[in-house]
């Protein structure tokens, strides 16, 4: 299978992925992405439907804790590397657009 | 005067007979730095009072008959992707262009409660997405051996600082083979241990199934007194195995006898030939012909699976790193870009125009490969069908070590590679990284060792061995056992071979 990402196509991809990306860097990155894109796709068919797939290579499961409290950072501590606060919290930019 | 081409093991022994201390040795080190990375650039941050306070407490301790540990005064560069409370922490990006962090990774917490002094944080590619430290937003780490050369990636920064003698140690973290590959090219050794044998908290996650930190040294026995300091369970990494580190400085010293007698060793088929450079083979046979002396039994495995390493890498890896390069939205720490030309800016502009002007070329292309992967009506062909693969490598791994012992390959497919020469060229430069990438898929651990230069060009070659899931003694012996068999051949380190650097001597 031969795959390739038009211009377009990785515009979307970068929306999705909250990158702005200029017009030189998509005729720049395109290209690149197809040439990778189609290199991974020799994946196909290598494995069968009854392999199970691997998420981490030694599985582990239910890893608890006490439940007791530990020392964790101070507000302070926590805040110190925002770009901005306000009344000990994270100063954001609003979150809602002009639609809703 | 302390001579800092002494191993990391030489220099406790002398801080612990009184020849030298901490203060002494850690000063002459930021000398060194000082002297030569204007010419190779290991180093983002150099901390030179928090590492001479750090020396002059080790001291004290030493003097009042109390080391905290078998390294307690050695001074250690850290690889920047992992968090130093105090520090600057950038993993080679704009994007956290100095962010503070307010804690410290385990590793680094295990470092300093064992006495190293740290000298300060080295360059690697932006969030480890590399084979040459290019990707660096910082500016590339040149190698010790030509300086026009890479020092390979993601990890140049460090094994550059150990090979150019600015640092006796260094951590390293390795998610596709950024501390082997590195180490090959530089020659010098680096280990990538047992994944969860080293805690991952406070490791900026590159991809969370693949990462794991470990040593950077010139010599094995150095690589085992640090991961022995390192390793073991730790609660706040839940990924973490909860069980204690085999014993692997006993290890290097019966690997070290040169004995290797009922050691199967087993050549991966699918790891040499077309694409390996004839030099980098070269060393590679004459090192395998010296473990066979040694007793070694030598078979040949195949692993039909392996030739899919990469393309299942460079799914699973970009899928992993898109969600986790998601927390960088403007909001809690690092950059905040606002767009040009628009009032009143949404969070989702921000977060745009941040990632754009904060992230560099690879990381671009690494996220948006992963959000395709992972997007709906492609993610069981891509990210599926890789996970899928990673089974049958896994299963290959299993099966080859019935046969043998340990796996061995050249490390890397050749020596270091002209500055520029792969930059623009995504698929070149993943291919460095074919023998290392299989051990991430799996698990296991893995060392590199040098093997020699190579005829072609003189420069380093690294041997690979490769164990079972949690055997990493495994790897300690062997390579300690090559290493020892390659010096009495060399009639001393590798690396005195390498060329004087402006500031030699000084």
């Amino acid at each position: 299978m031969s795959a390739s990402l038009s211009r377009d196509e990785v515009a979307h991809l970068a929306t999705l992925a909250r990158i702005d990306l200029t017009e030189a860097e998509l005729d720049h990155l395109a290209p690149q992405l197809s040439v990778i894109l189609d290199s991974v796709a020799s994946l196909q068919g290598v494995s069968s439907a009854d392999v199970p797939p691997t998420s981490h290579a030694l599985p582990l499961t239910n890893v608890f804790r006490e439940d007791v409290v530990e020392p964790c950072l101070t507000p302070d501590q926590a805040l110190s590397g925002a770009p901005a606060q306000e009344q000990q919290r994270f100063s954001v930019p609003r979150i809602l657009g002009d639609e809703q | 005067v302390t001579d800092l081409r002494r191993t990391a093991a030489e220099l406790a022994g002398d801080i612990a007979s009184g020849a030298t201390t901490s203060a002494e040795l850690t000063q002459a080190t930021l000398d060194r730095i000082a002297a030569v990375d204007g010419a190779i650039h290991a180093f983002l941050q150099v901390d030179a009072e928090g590492a001479l306070a750090a020396a002059r407490a080790s001291d004290d301790r030493r003097a009042a008959g109390r080391p905290a540990s078998a390294l307690d005064g050695v001074p250690i560069a850290v690889k920047d992707v992992l968090a130093t409370k105090g520090l600057p922490t950038t993993c080679g990006s704009k994007i956290l262009e100095g962010w503070v962090p307010p804690y410290d990774a385990t590793v680094v917490a295990k470092v300093r409660a064992a006495g190293l002094p740290i000298l300060g944080k080295t360059n690697m590619d932006e969030f480890a997405m590399g084979s040459s430290t290019e990707h660096s937003a910082y500016g590339v780490t040149h190698n010790p051996w030509d300086l026009t050369r890479i020092p390979g990636g993601s990890g140049g920064g460090s094994a550059a600082a150990v090979a150019s003698f600015e640092a006796p140690i260094a951590l390293g973290t390795d998610t596709g083979g950024s501390i082997r590959q590195p180490g090959a090219v530089t020659g010098t050794v680096g280990v990538k241990p047992t994944y969860g044998g080293v805690s991952r908290y406070g490791l900026v996650a590159l991809a969370n199934s693949l990462d794991q930190v470990g040593p950077v040294t010139r010599t094995v026995l150095d690589s085992a007194l640090l991961h022995e300091i390192i390793g073991g369970h730790d609660p706040k990494d839940s990924t973490s195995i909860d069980q204690p580190p085999p014993a692997l400085v006993e290890a290097v010293q019966q690997g070290a006898s040169g004995d290797l007698t009922g050691v199967r060793i087993g050549v991966v088929t699918e790891l040499g030939g077309e694409g390996y450079q004839a030099g980098v083979l070269a060393r590679f046979h004459e090192s395998l012909e010296l473990l066979t002396k040694a007793g070694a039994e030598v078979v040949e495995v195949s692993c039909p699976h392996f030739v899919h390493a990469l393309a299942t890498y460079y799914l699973i890896l970009p899928a992993e790193a898109s969600s986790n390069l998601a927390r960088f939205d403007a909001m809690r720490y690092g950059l905040r870009v606002l767009p040009e030309g628009i009032d009143a800016p949404s969070a989702e502009d921000v977060m745009r125009a941040t990632r754009e002007a904060g992230f560099g070329d690879e990381v671009k292309r690494r996220i948006i490969l992963g959000t395709y992967a992972l997007s709906s009506g492609y993610y069981d062909a891509y990210y599926g069908q890789a996970q899928k693969v990673r089974t049958l490598i896994s299963q290959d791994f299993a099966a080859a070590f019935e046969r043998a012992d340990v796996l061995v390959s050249p490390t890397a497919p050749t020596t270091a590679f002209p500055i520029g020469e792969k930059v623009d060229d995504p698929m070149a430069m993943y291919l460095n990284d074919l023998a290392t990438i299989p051990a991430n898929l799996a698990g296991v651990p893995g060392i590199s060792v040098p093997s020699g230069l190579a005829d072609e060009d003189g420069l380093p070659a690294g041997f690979q061995i490769l164990a079972p899931a949690l055997a990493d003694d495994r790897v300690y012996r062997v390579g300690a056992a090559l290493e020892a068999l390659l010096l009495e051949q060399w009639g001393g380190p590798l690396l005195d071979r390498a060329p004087t650097l402006e500031g030699d001597g000084a």
